[in-house]
């Protein structure tokens, strides 16, 4: 934080015909309305032609690490909403997890299953808030309303699931806090019946749009190989073409037991890692969710939903590190423990983190319109970033 | 090709820079792990990111962690390798009263940034980094409040850092 947008210094070079031109250091943010929460970029653009887009984040910045380290294990739970409020259950679950394995507890399955069912809900909420923005930041307001409203409805599940609708609070050491409610396993269940054809509505409605294509189609093309080296995780990483998905190819939980397929972009709109395929990728994902949600639903079998934790807990003296597929992608929580019921450091490595820091290099000689694109299609969420 | 074991990683690390790495600690995939001199760890990530059969292509996290009681800021990299799919841990042990540590920026971009954050919060140098500014809090912020010993200002620009408890107020 702290860039002025002054450091940047303007180039005078001098044309042809002996006029001088100058570049332009335009300051974006930090309240627009298309950066999806605080964040600032610093422009330096020819005309409507990018030379750099630099970030400058921190305004969201809320010292969680810092957090993680006073108020002991069980507490830091309602916290870990806070870093990434898009999609809460995954952080939940990353910090449930690196508190188990310390600790060496385990979960029951009725457990898991309750956790995998709410952590999928949530992927779906979060990609429709995802893509539903996206469209409007690029000039299509009706898919955004048209996402909110099925977001409305996950959100109505999720709150009779666990009474909160966006800062859930849902996980604990050990398992879930609350079984699911009686008859919520149906609804459920007919909820996504309902929603998995509205999929192909929306792609009706904007994915193939000829206008919206345009404007995504080639545009900010990653690589595999640059998208691994900025560590680009989860939908950004898999639209760059790369299959790989921490809950297949690092299973935790019950995904080994459960059938999805893992989309990748496959550059229909122009290259392969291009705006489109990180969009559709989400598209994809989202039926993918269906897949596995109907299965969970499905085979939810009886018993606890969470096992007996001591309250003050204190595992034994030791690090790890888990991961875990957020929404955003591989999520990496790095947690020390020096035997005491504090935790003596918690790392949390984000996806939005590493998304941001790849927009320098991918704005370069970008239109100022399609860097709007760039941050709807990286899917930036700036608490994420900040923490 | 199946993944290689920590064991394996650490023997051919152990073989090629010898005294510069640590014993292997850890007991599990996850915090496998061995300490590196500081002076090495650009040569070492270099190694580990272009051998063949090692290749790890991403580094995945980059964090310290402040040790008061033995006066060390340990710097910890979490490599992965997206194509052989294995997992390992470098530790790097800086003094807590000077911590300094070469920059791994020129081998993974993305510690970059991860070392701009460490900076930031825990005060680490690294020397050779582009662009070593702090990321998250304000230029002006004083020390580096994820070290144990961080005392938090009472006022930043004129506005408090603290209130009073709105229980009492009433």
């Amino acid at each position: 934080m702290g860039l002025t947008g002054f450091e940047v210094e303007v180039q005078r070079p001098q044309a042809d015909g002996g006029l001088s031109t100058e570049d332009m250091t335009l300051s974006m943010g930090p309240q627009h309305p298309s950066t999806h929460g605080v964040l600032r970029f610093v422009v330096r653009a020819d005309g409507e032609v990018m030379k750099e887009a630099i970030p400058d984040i921190g305004y969201l910045h809320r010292s969680i690490e810092k957090i993680a380290e006073k108020v002991g294990w069980h507490g830091f739970m309602p916290y870990t909403d806070r870093v990434d409020y898009v999609a809460a259950m995954p952080c939940n679950q990353g910090w449930a997890m690196a508190a188990e394995r310390l600790a060496g507890i385990e979960v029951p399955r009725r457990g898991e299953y309750c956790r995998v069912i709410a952590t999928e809900f949530n992927r779906i909420q979060s990609h429709l808030l995802s893509v539903g923005s996206m469209a409007m930041d690029i000039g299509a307001y009706t898919p955004f309303t048209h996402a909110l409203r099925e977001r409305e409805y996950i959100n109505d599940l999720i709150e009779e699931l666990c009474g909160a609708r966006l800062t859930f609070n849902y996980m604990r050491i050990g398992g879930v806090a609350w079984d699911v409610p009686p008859a919520w396993r149906e609804k459920a269940l007919a909820y996504v019946q309902r929603f998995e054809p509205l999929i192909d509505e929306f792609n009706d409605l904007i994915s193939y749009n000829r206008i919206y294509t345009e404007r995504l189609g080639g545009v900010a093309v990653v690589s595999a190989r640059d998208a691994i080296d900025y560590n680009l995780v989860g939908p950004n990483l898999r639209g760059s073409g790369v299959q790989y998905d921490v809950r297949r190819d690092e299973p935790y939980s019950i995904y080994p037991e459960l059938e999805f397929e893992i989309p990748v972009g496959r550059g229909e709109m122009g290259a392969v890692g291009d705006c489109f395929d990180r969009y559709i990728v989400r598209i994809l994902e989202m039926k993918e969710c269906c897949k596995i949600l109907r299965q969970c639903l499905q085979q939810l079998p009886p018993g606890p939903v969470i096992t007996k934790v001591a309250r003050n807990l204190k595992p034994p003296a030791g690090d790890c590190y888990i991961r875990v597929e957020s929404a955003r992608g591989d999520m990496g929580w790095y947690v020390v423990s020096d035997g005491t019921a504090f935790p003596h450091r918690c790392k949390i490595r984000t996806g939005s983190f590493a998304a941001i820091s790849i927009v320098p290099k991918l704005s370069r000689n970008l239109m100022i319109a399609d860097l709007i694109a760039v941050i709807a299609s990286l899917d930036l969420v700036a608490p994420e970033i900040d923490r | 090709m199946a993944p290689l074991a920590a064991a394996d990683i650490h023997a051919r690390l152990k073989s090629r820079f010898g005294e510069s790495i640590g014993a292997l600690t850890g007991n599990r995939r996850d915090n496998a792990s061995a300490t590196v001199a500081p002076a090495a760890i650009v040569d070492v990530c270099r190694f580990l990111k272009t051998e063949p059969g090692l290749e790890f292509d991403c580094l995945s996290n980059l964090s310290g962690v402040d040790y008061p009681k033995r006066s060390v800021i340990e710097v910890v990299y979490h490599l992965y390798s997206y194509r052989h799919r294995h997992l390992f841990t470098l530790k790097v042990e800086a003094q807590r009263d000077d911590p300094v540590v070469p920059s791994v920026a020129s081998v993974w971009s993305h510690a970059d940034w991860q070392e701009r954050e460490v900076f930031d919060l825990l005060g680490v140098v690294f020397a050779h980094h582009p662009d070593l500014r702090r990321i998250l809090m304000p230029e002006d912020w004083p020390g580096h409040p994820l070290r144990k010993d961080f005392v938090e200002p009472e006022e930043y620009h004129g506005i408090s850092t603290s209130r009073e408890s709105l229980l009492k107020a009433t």
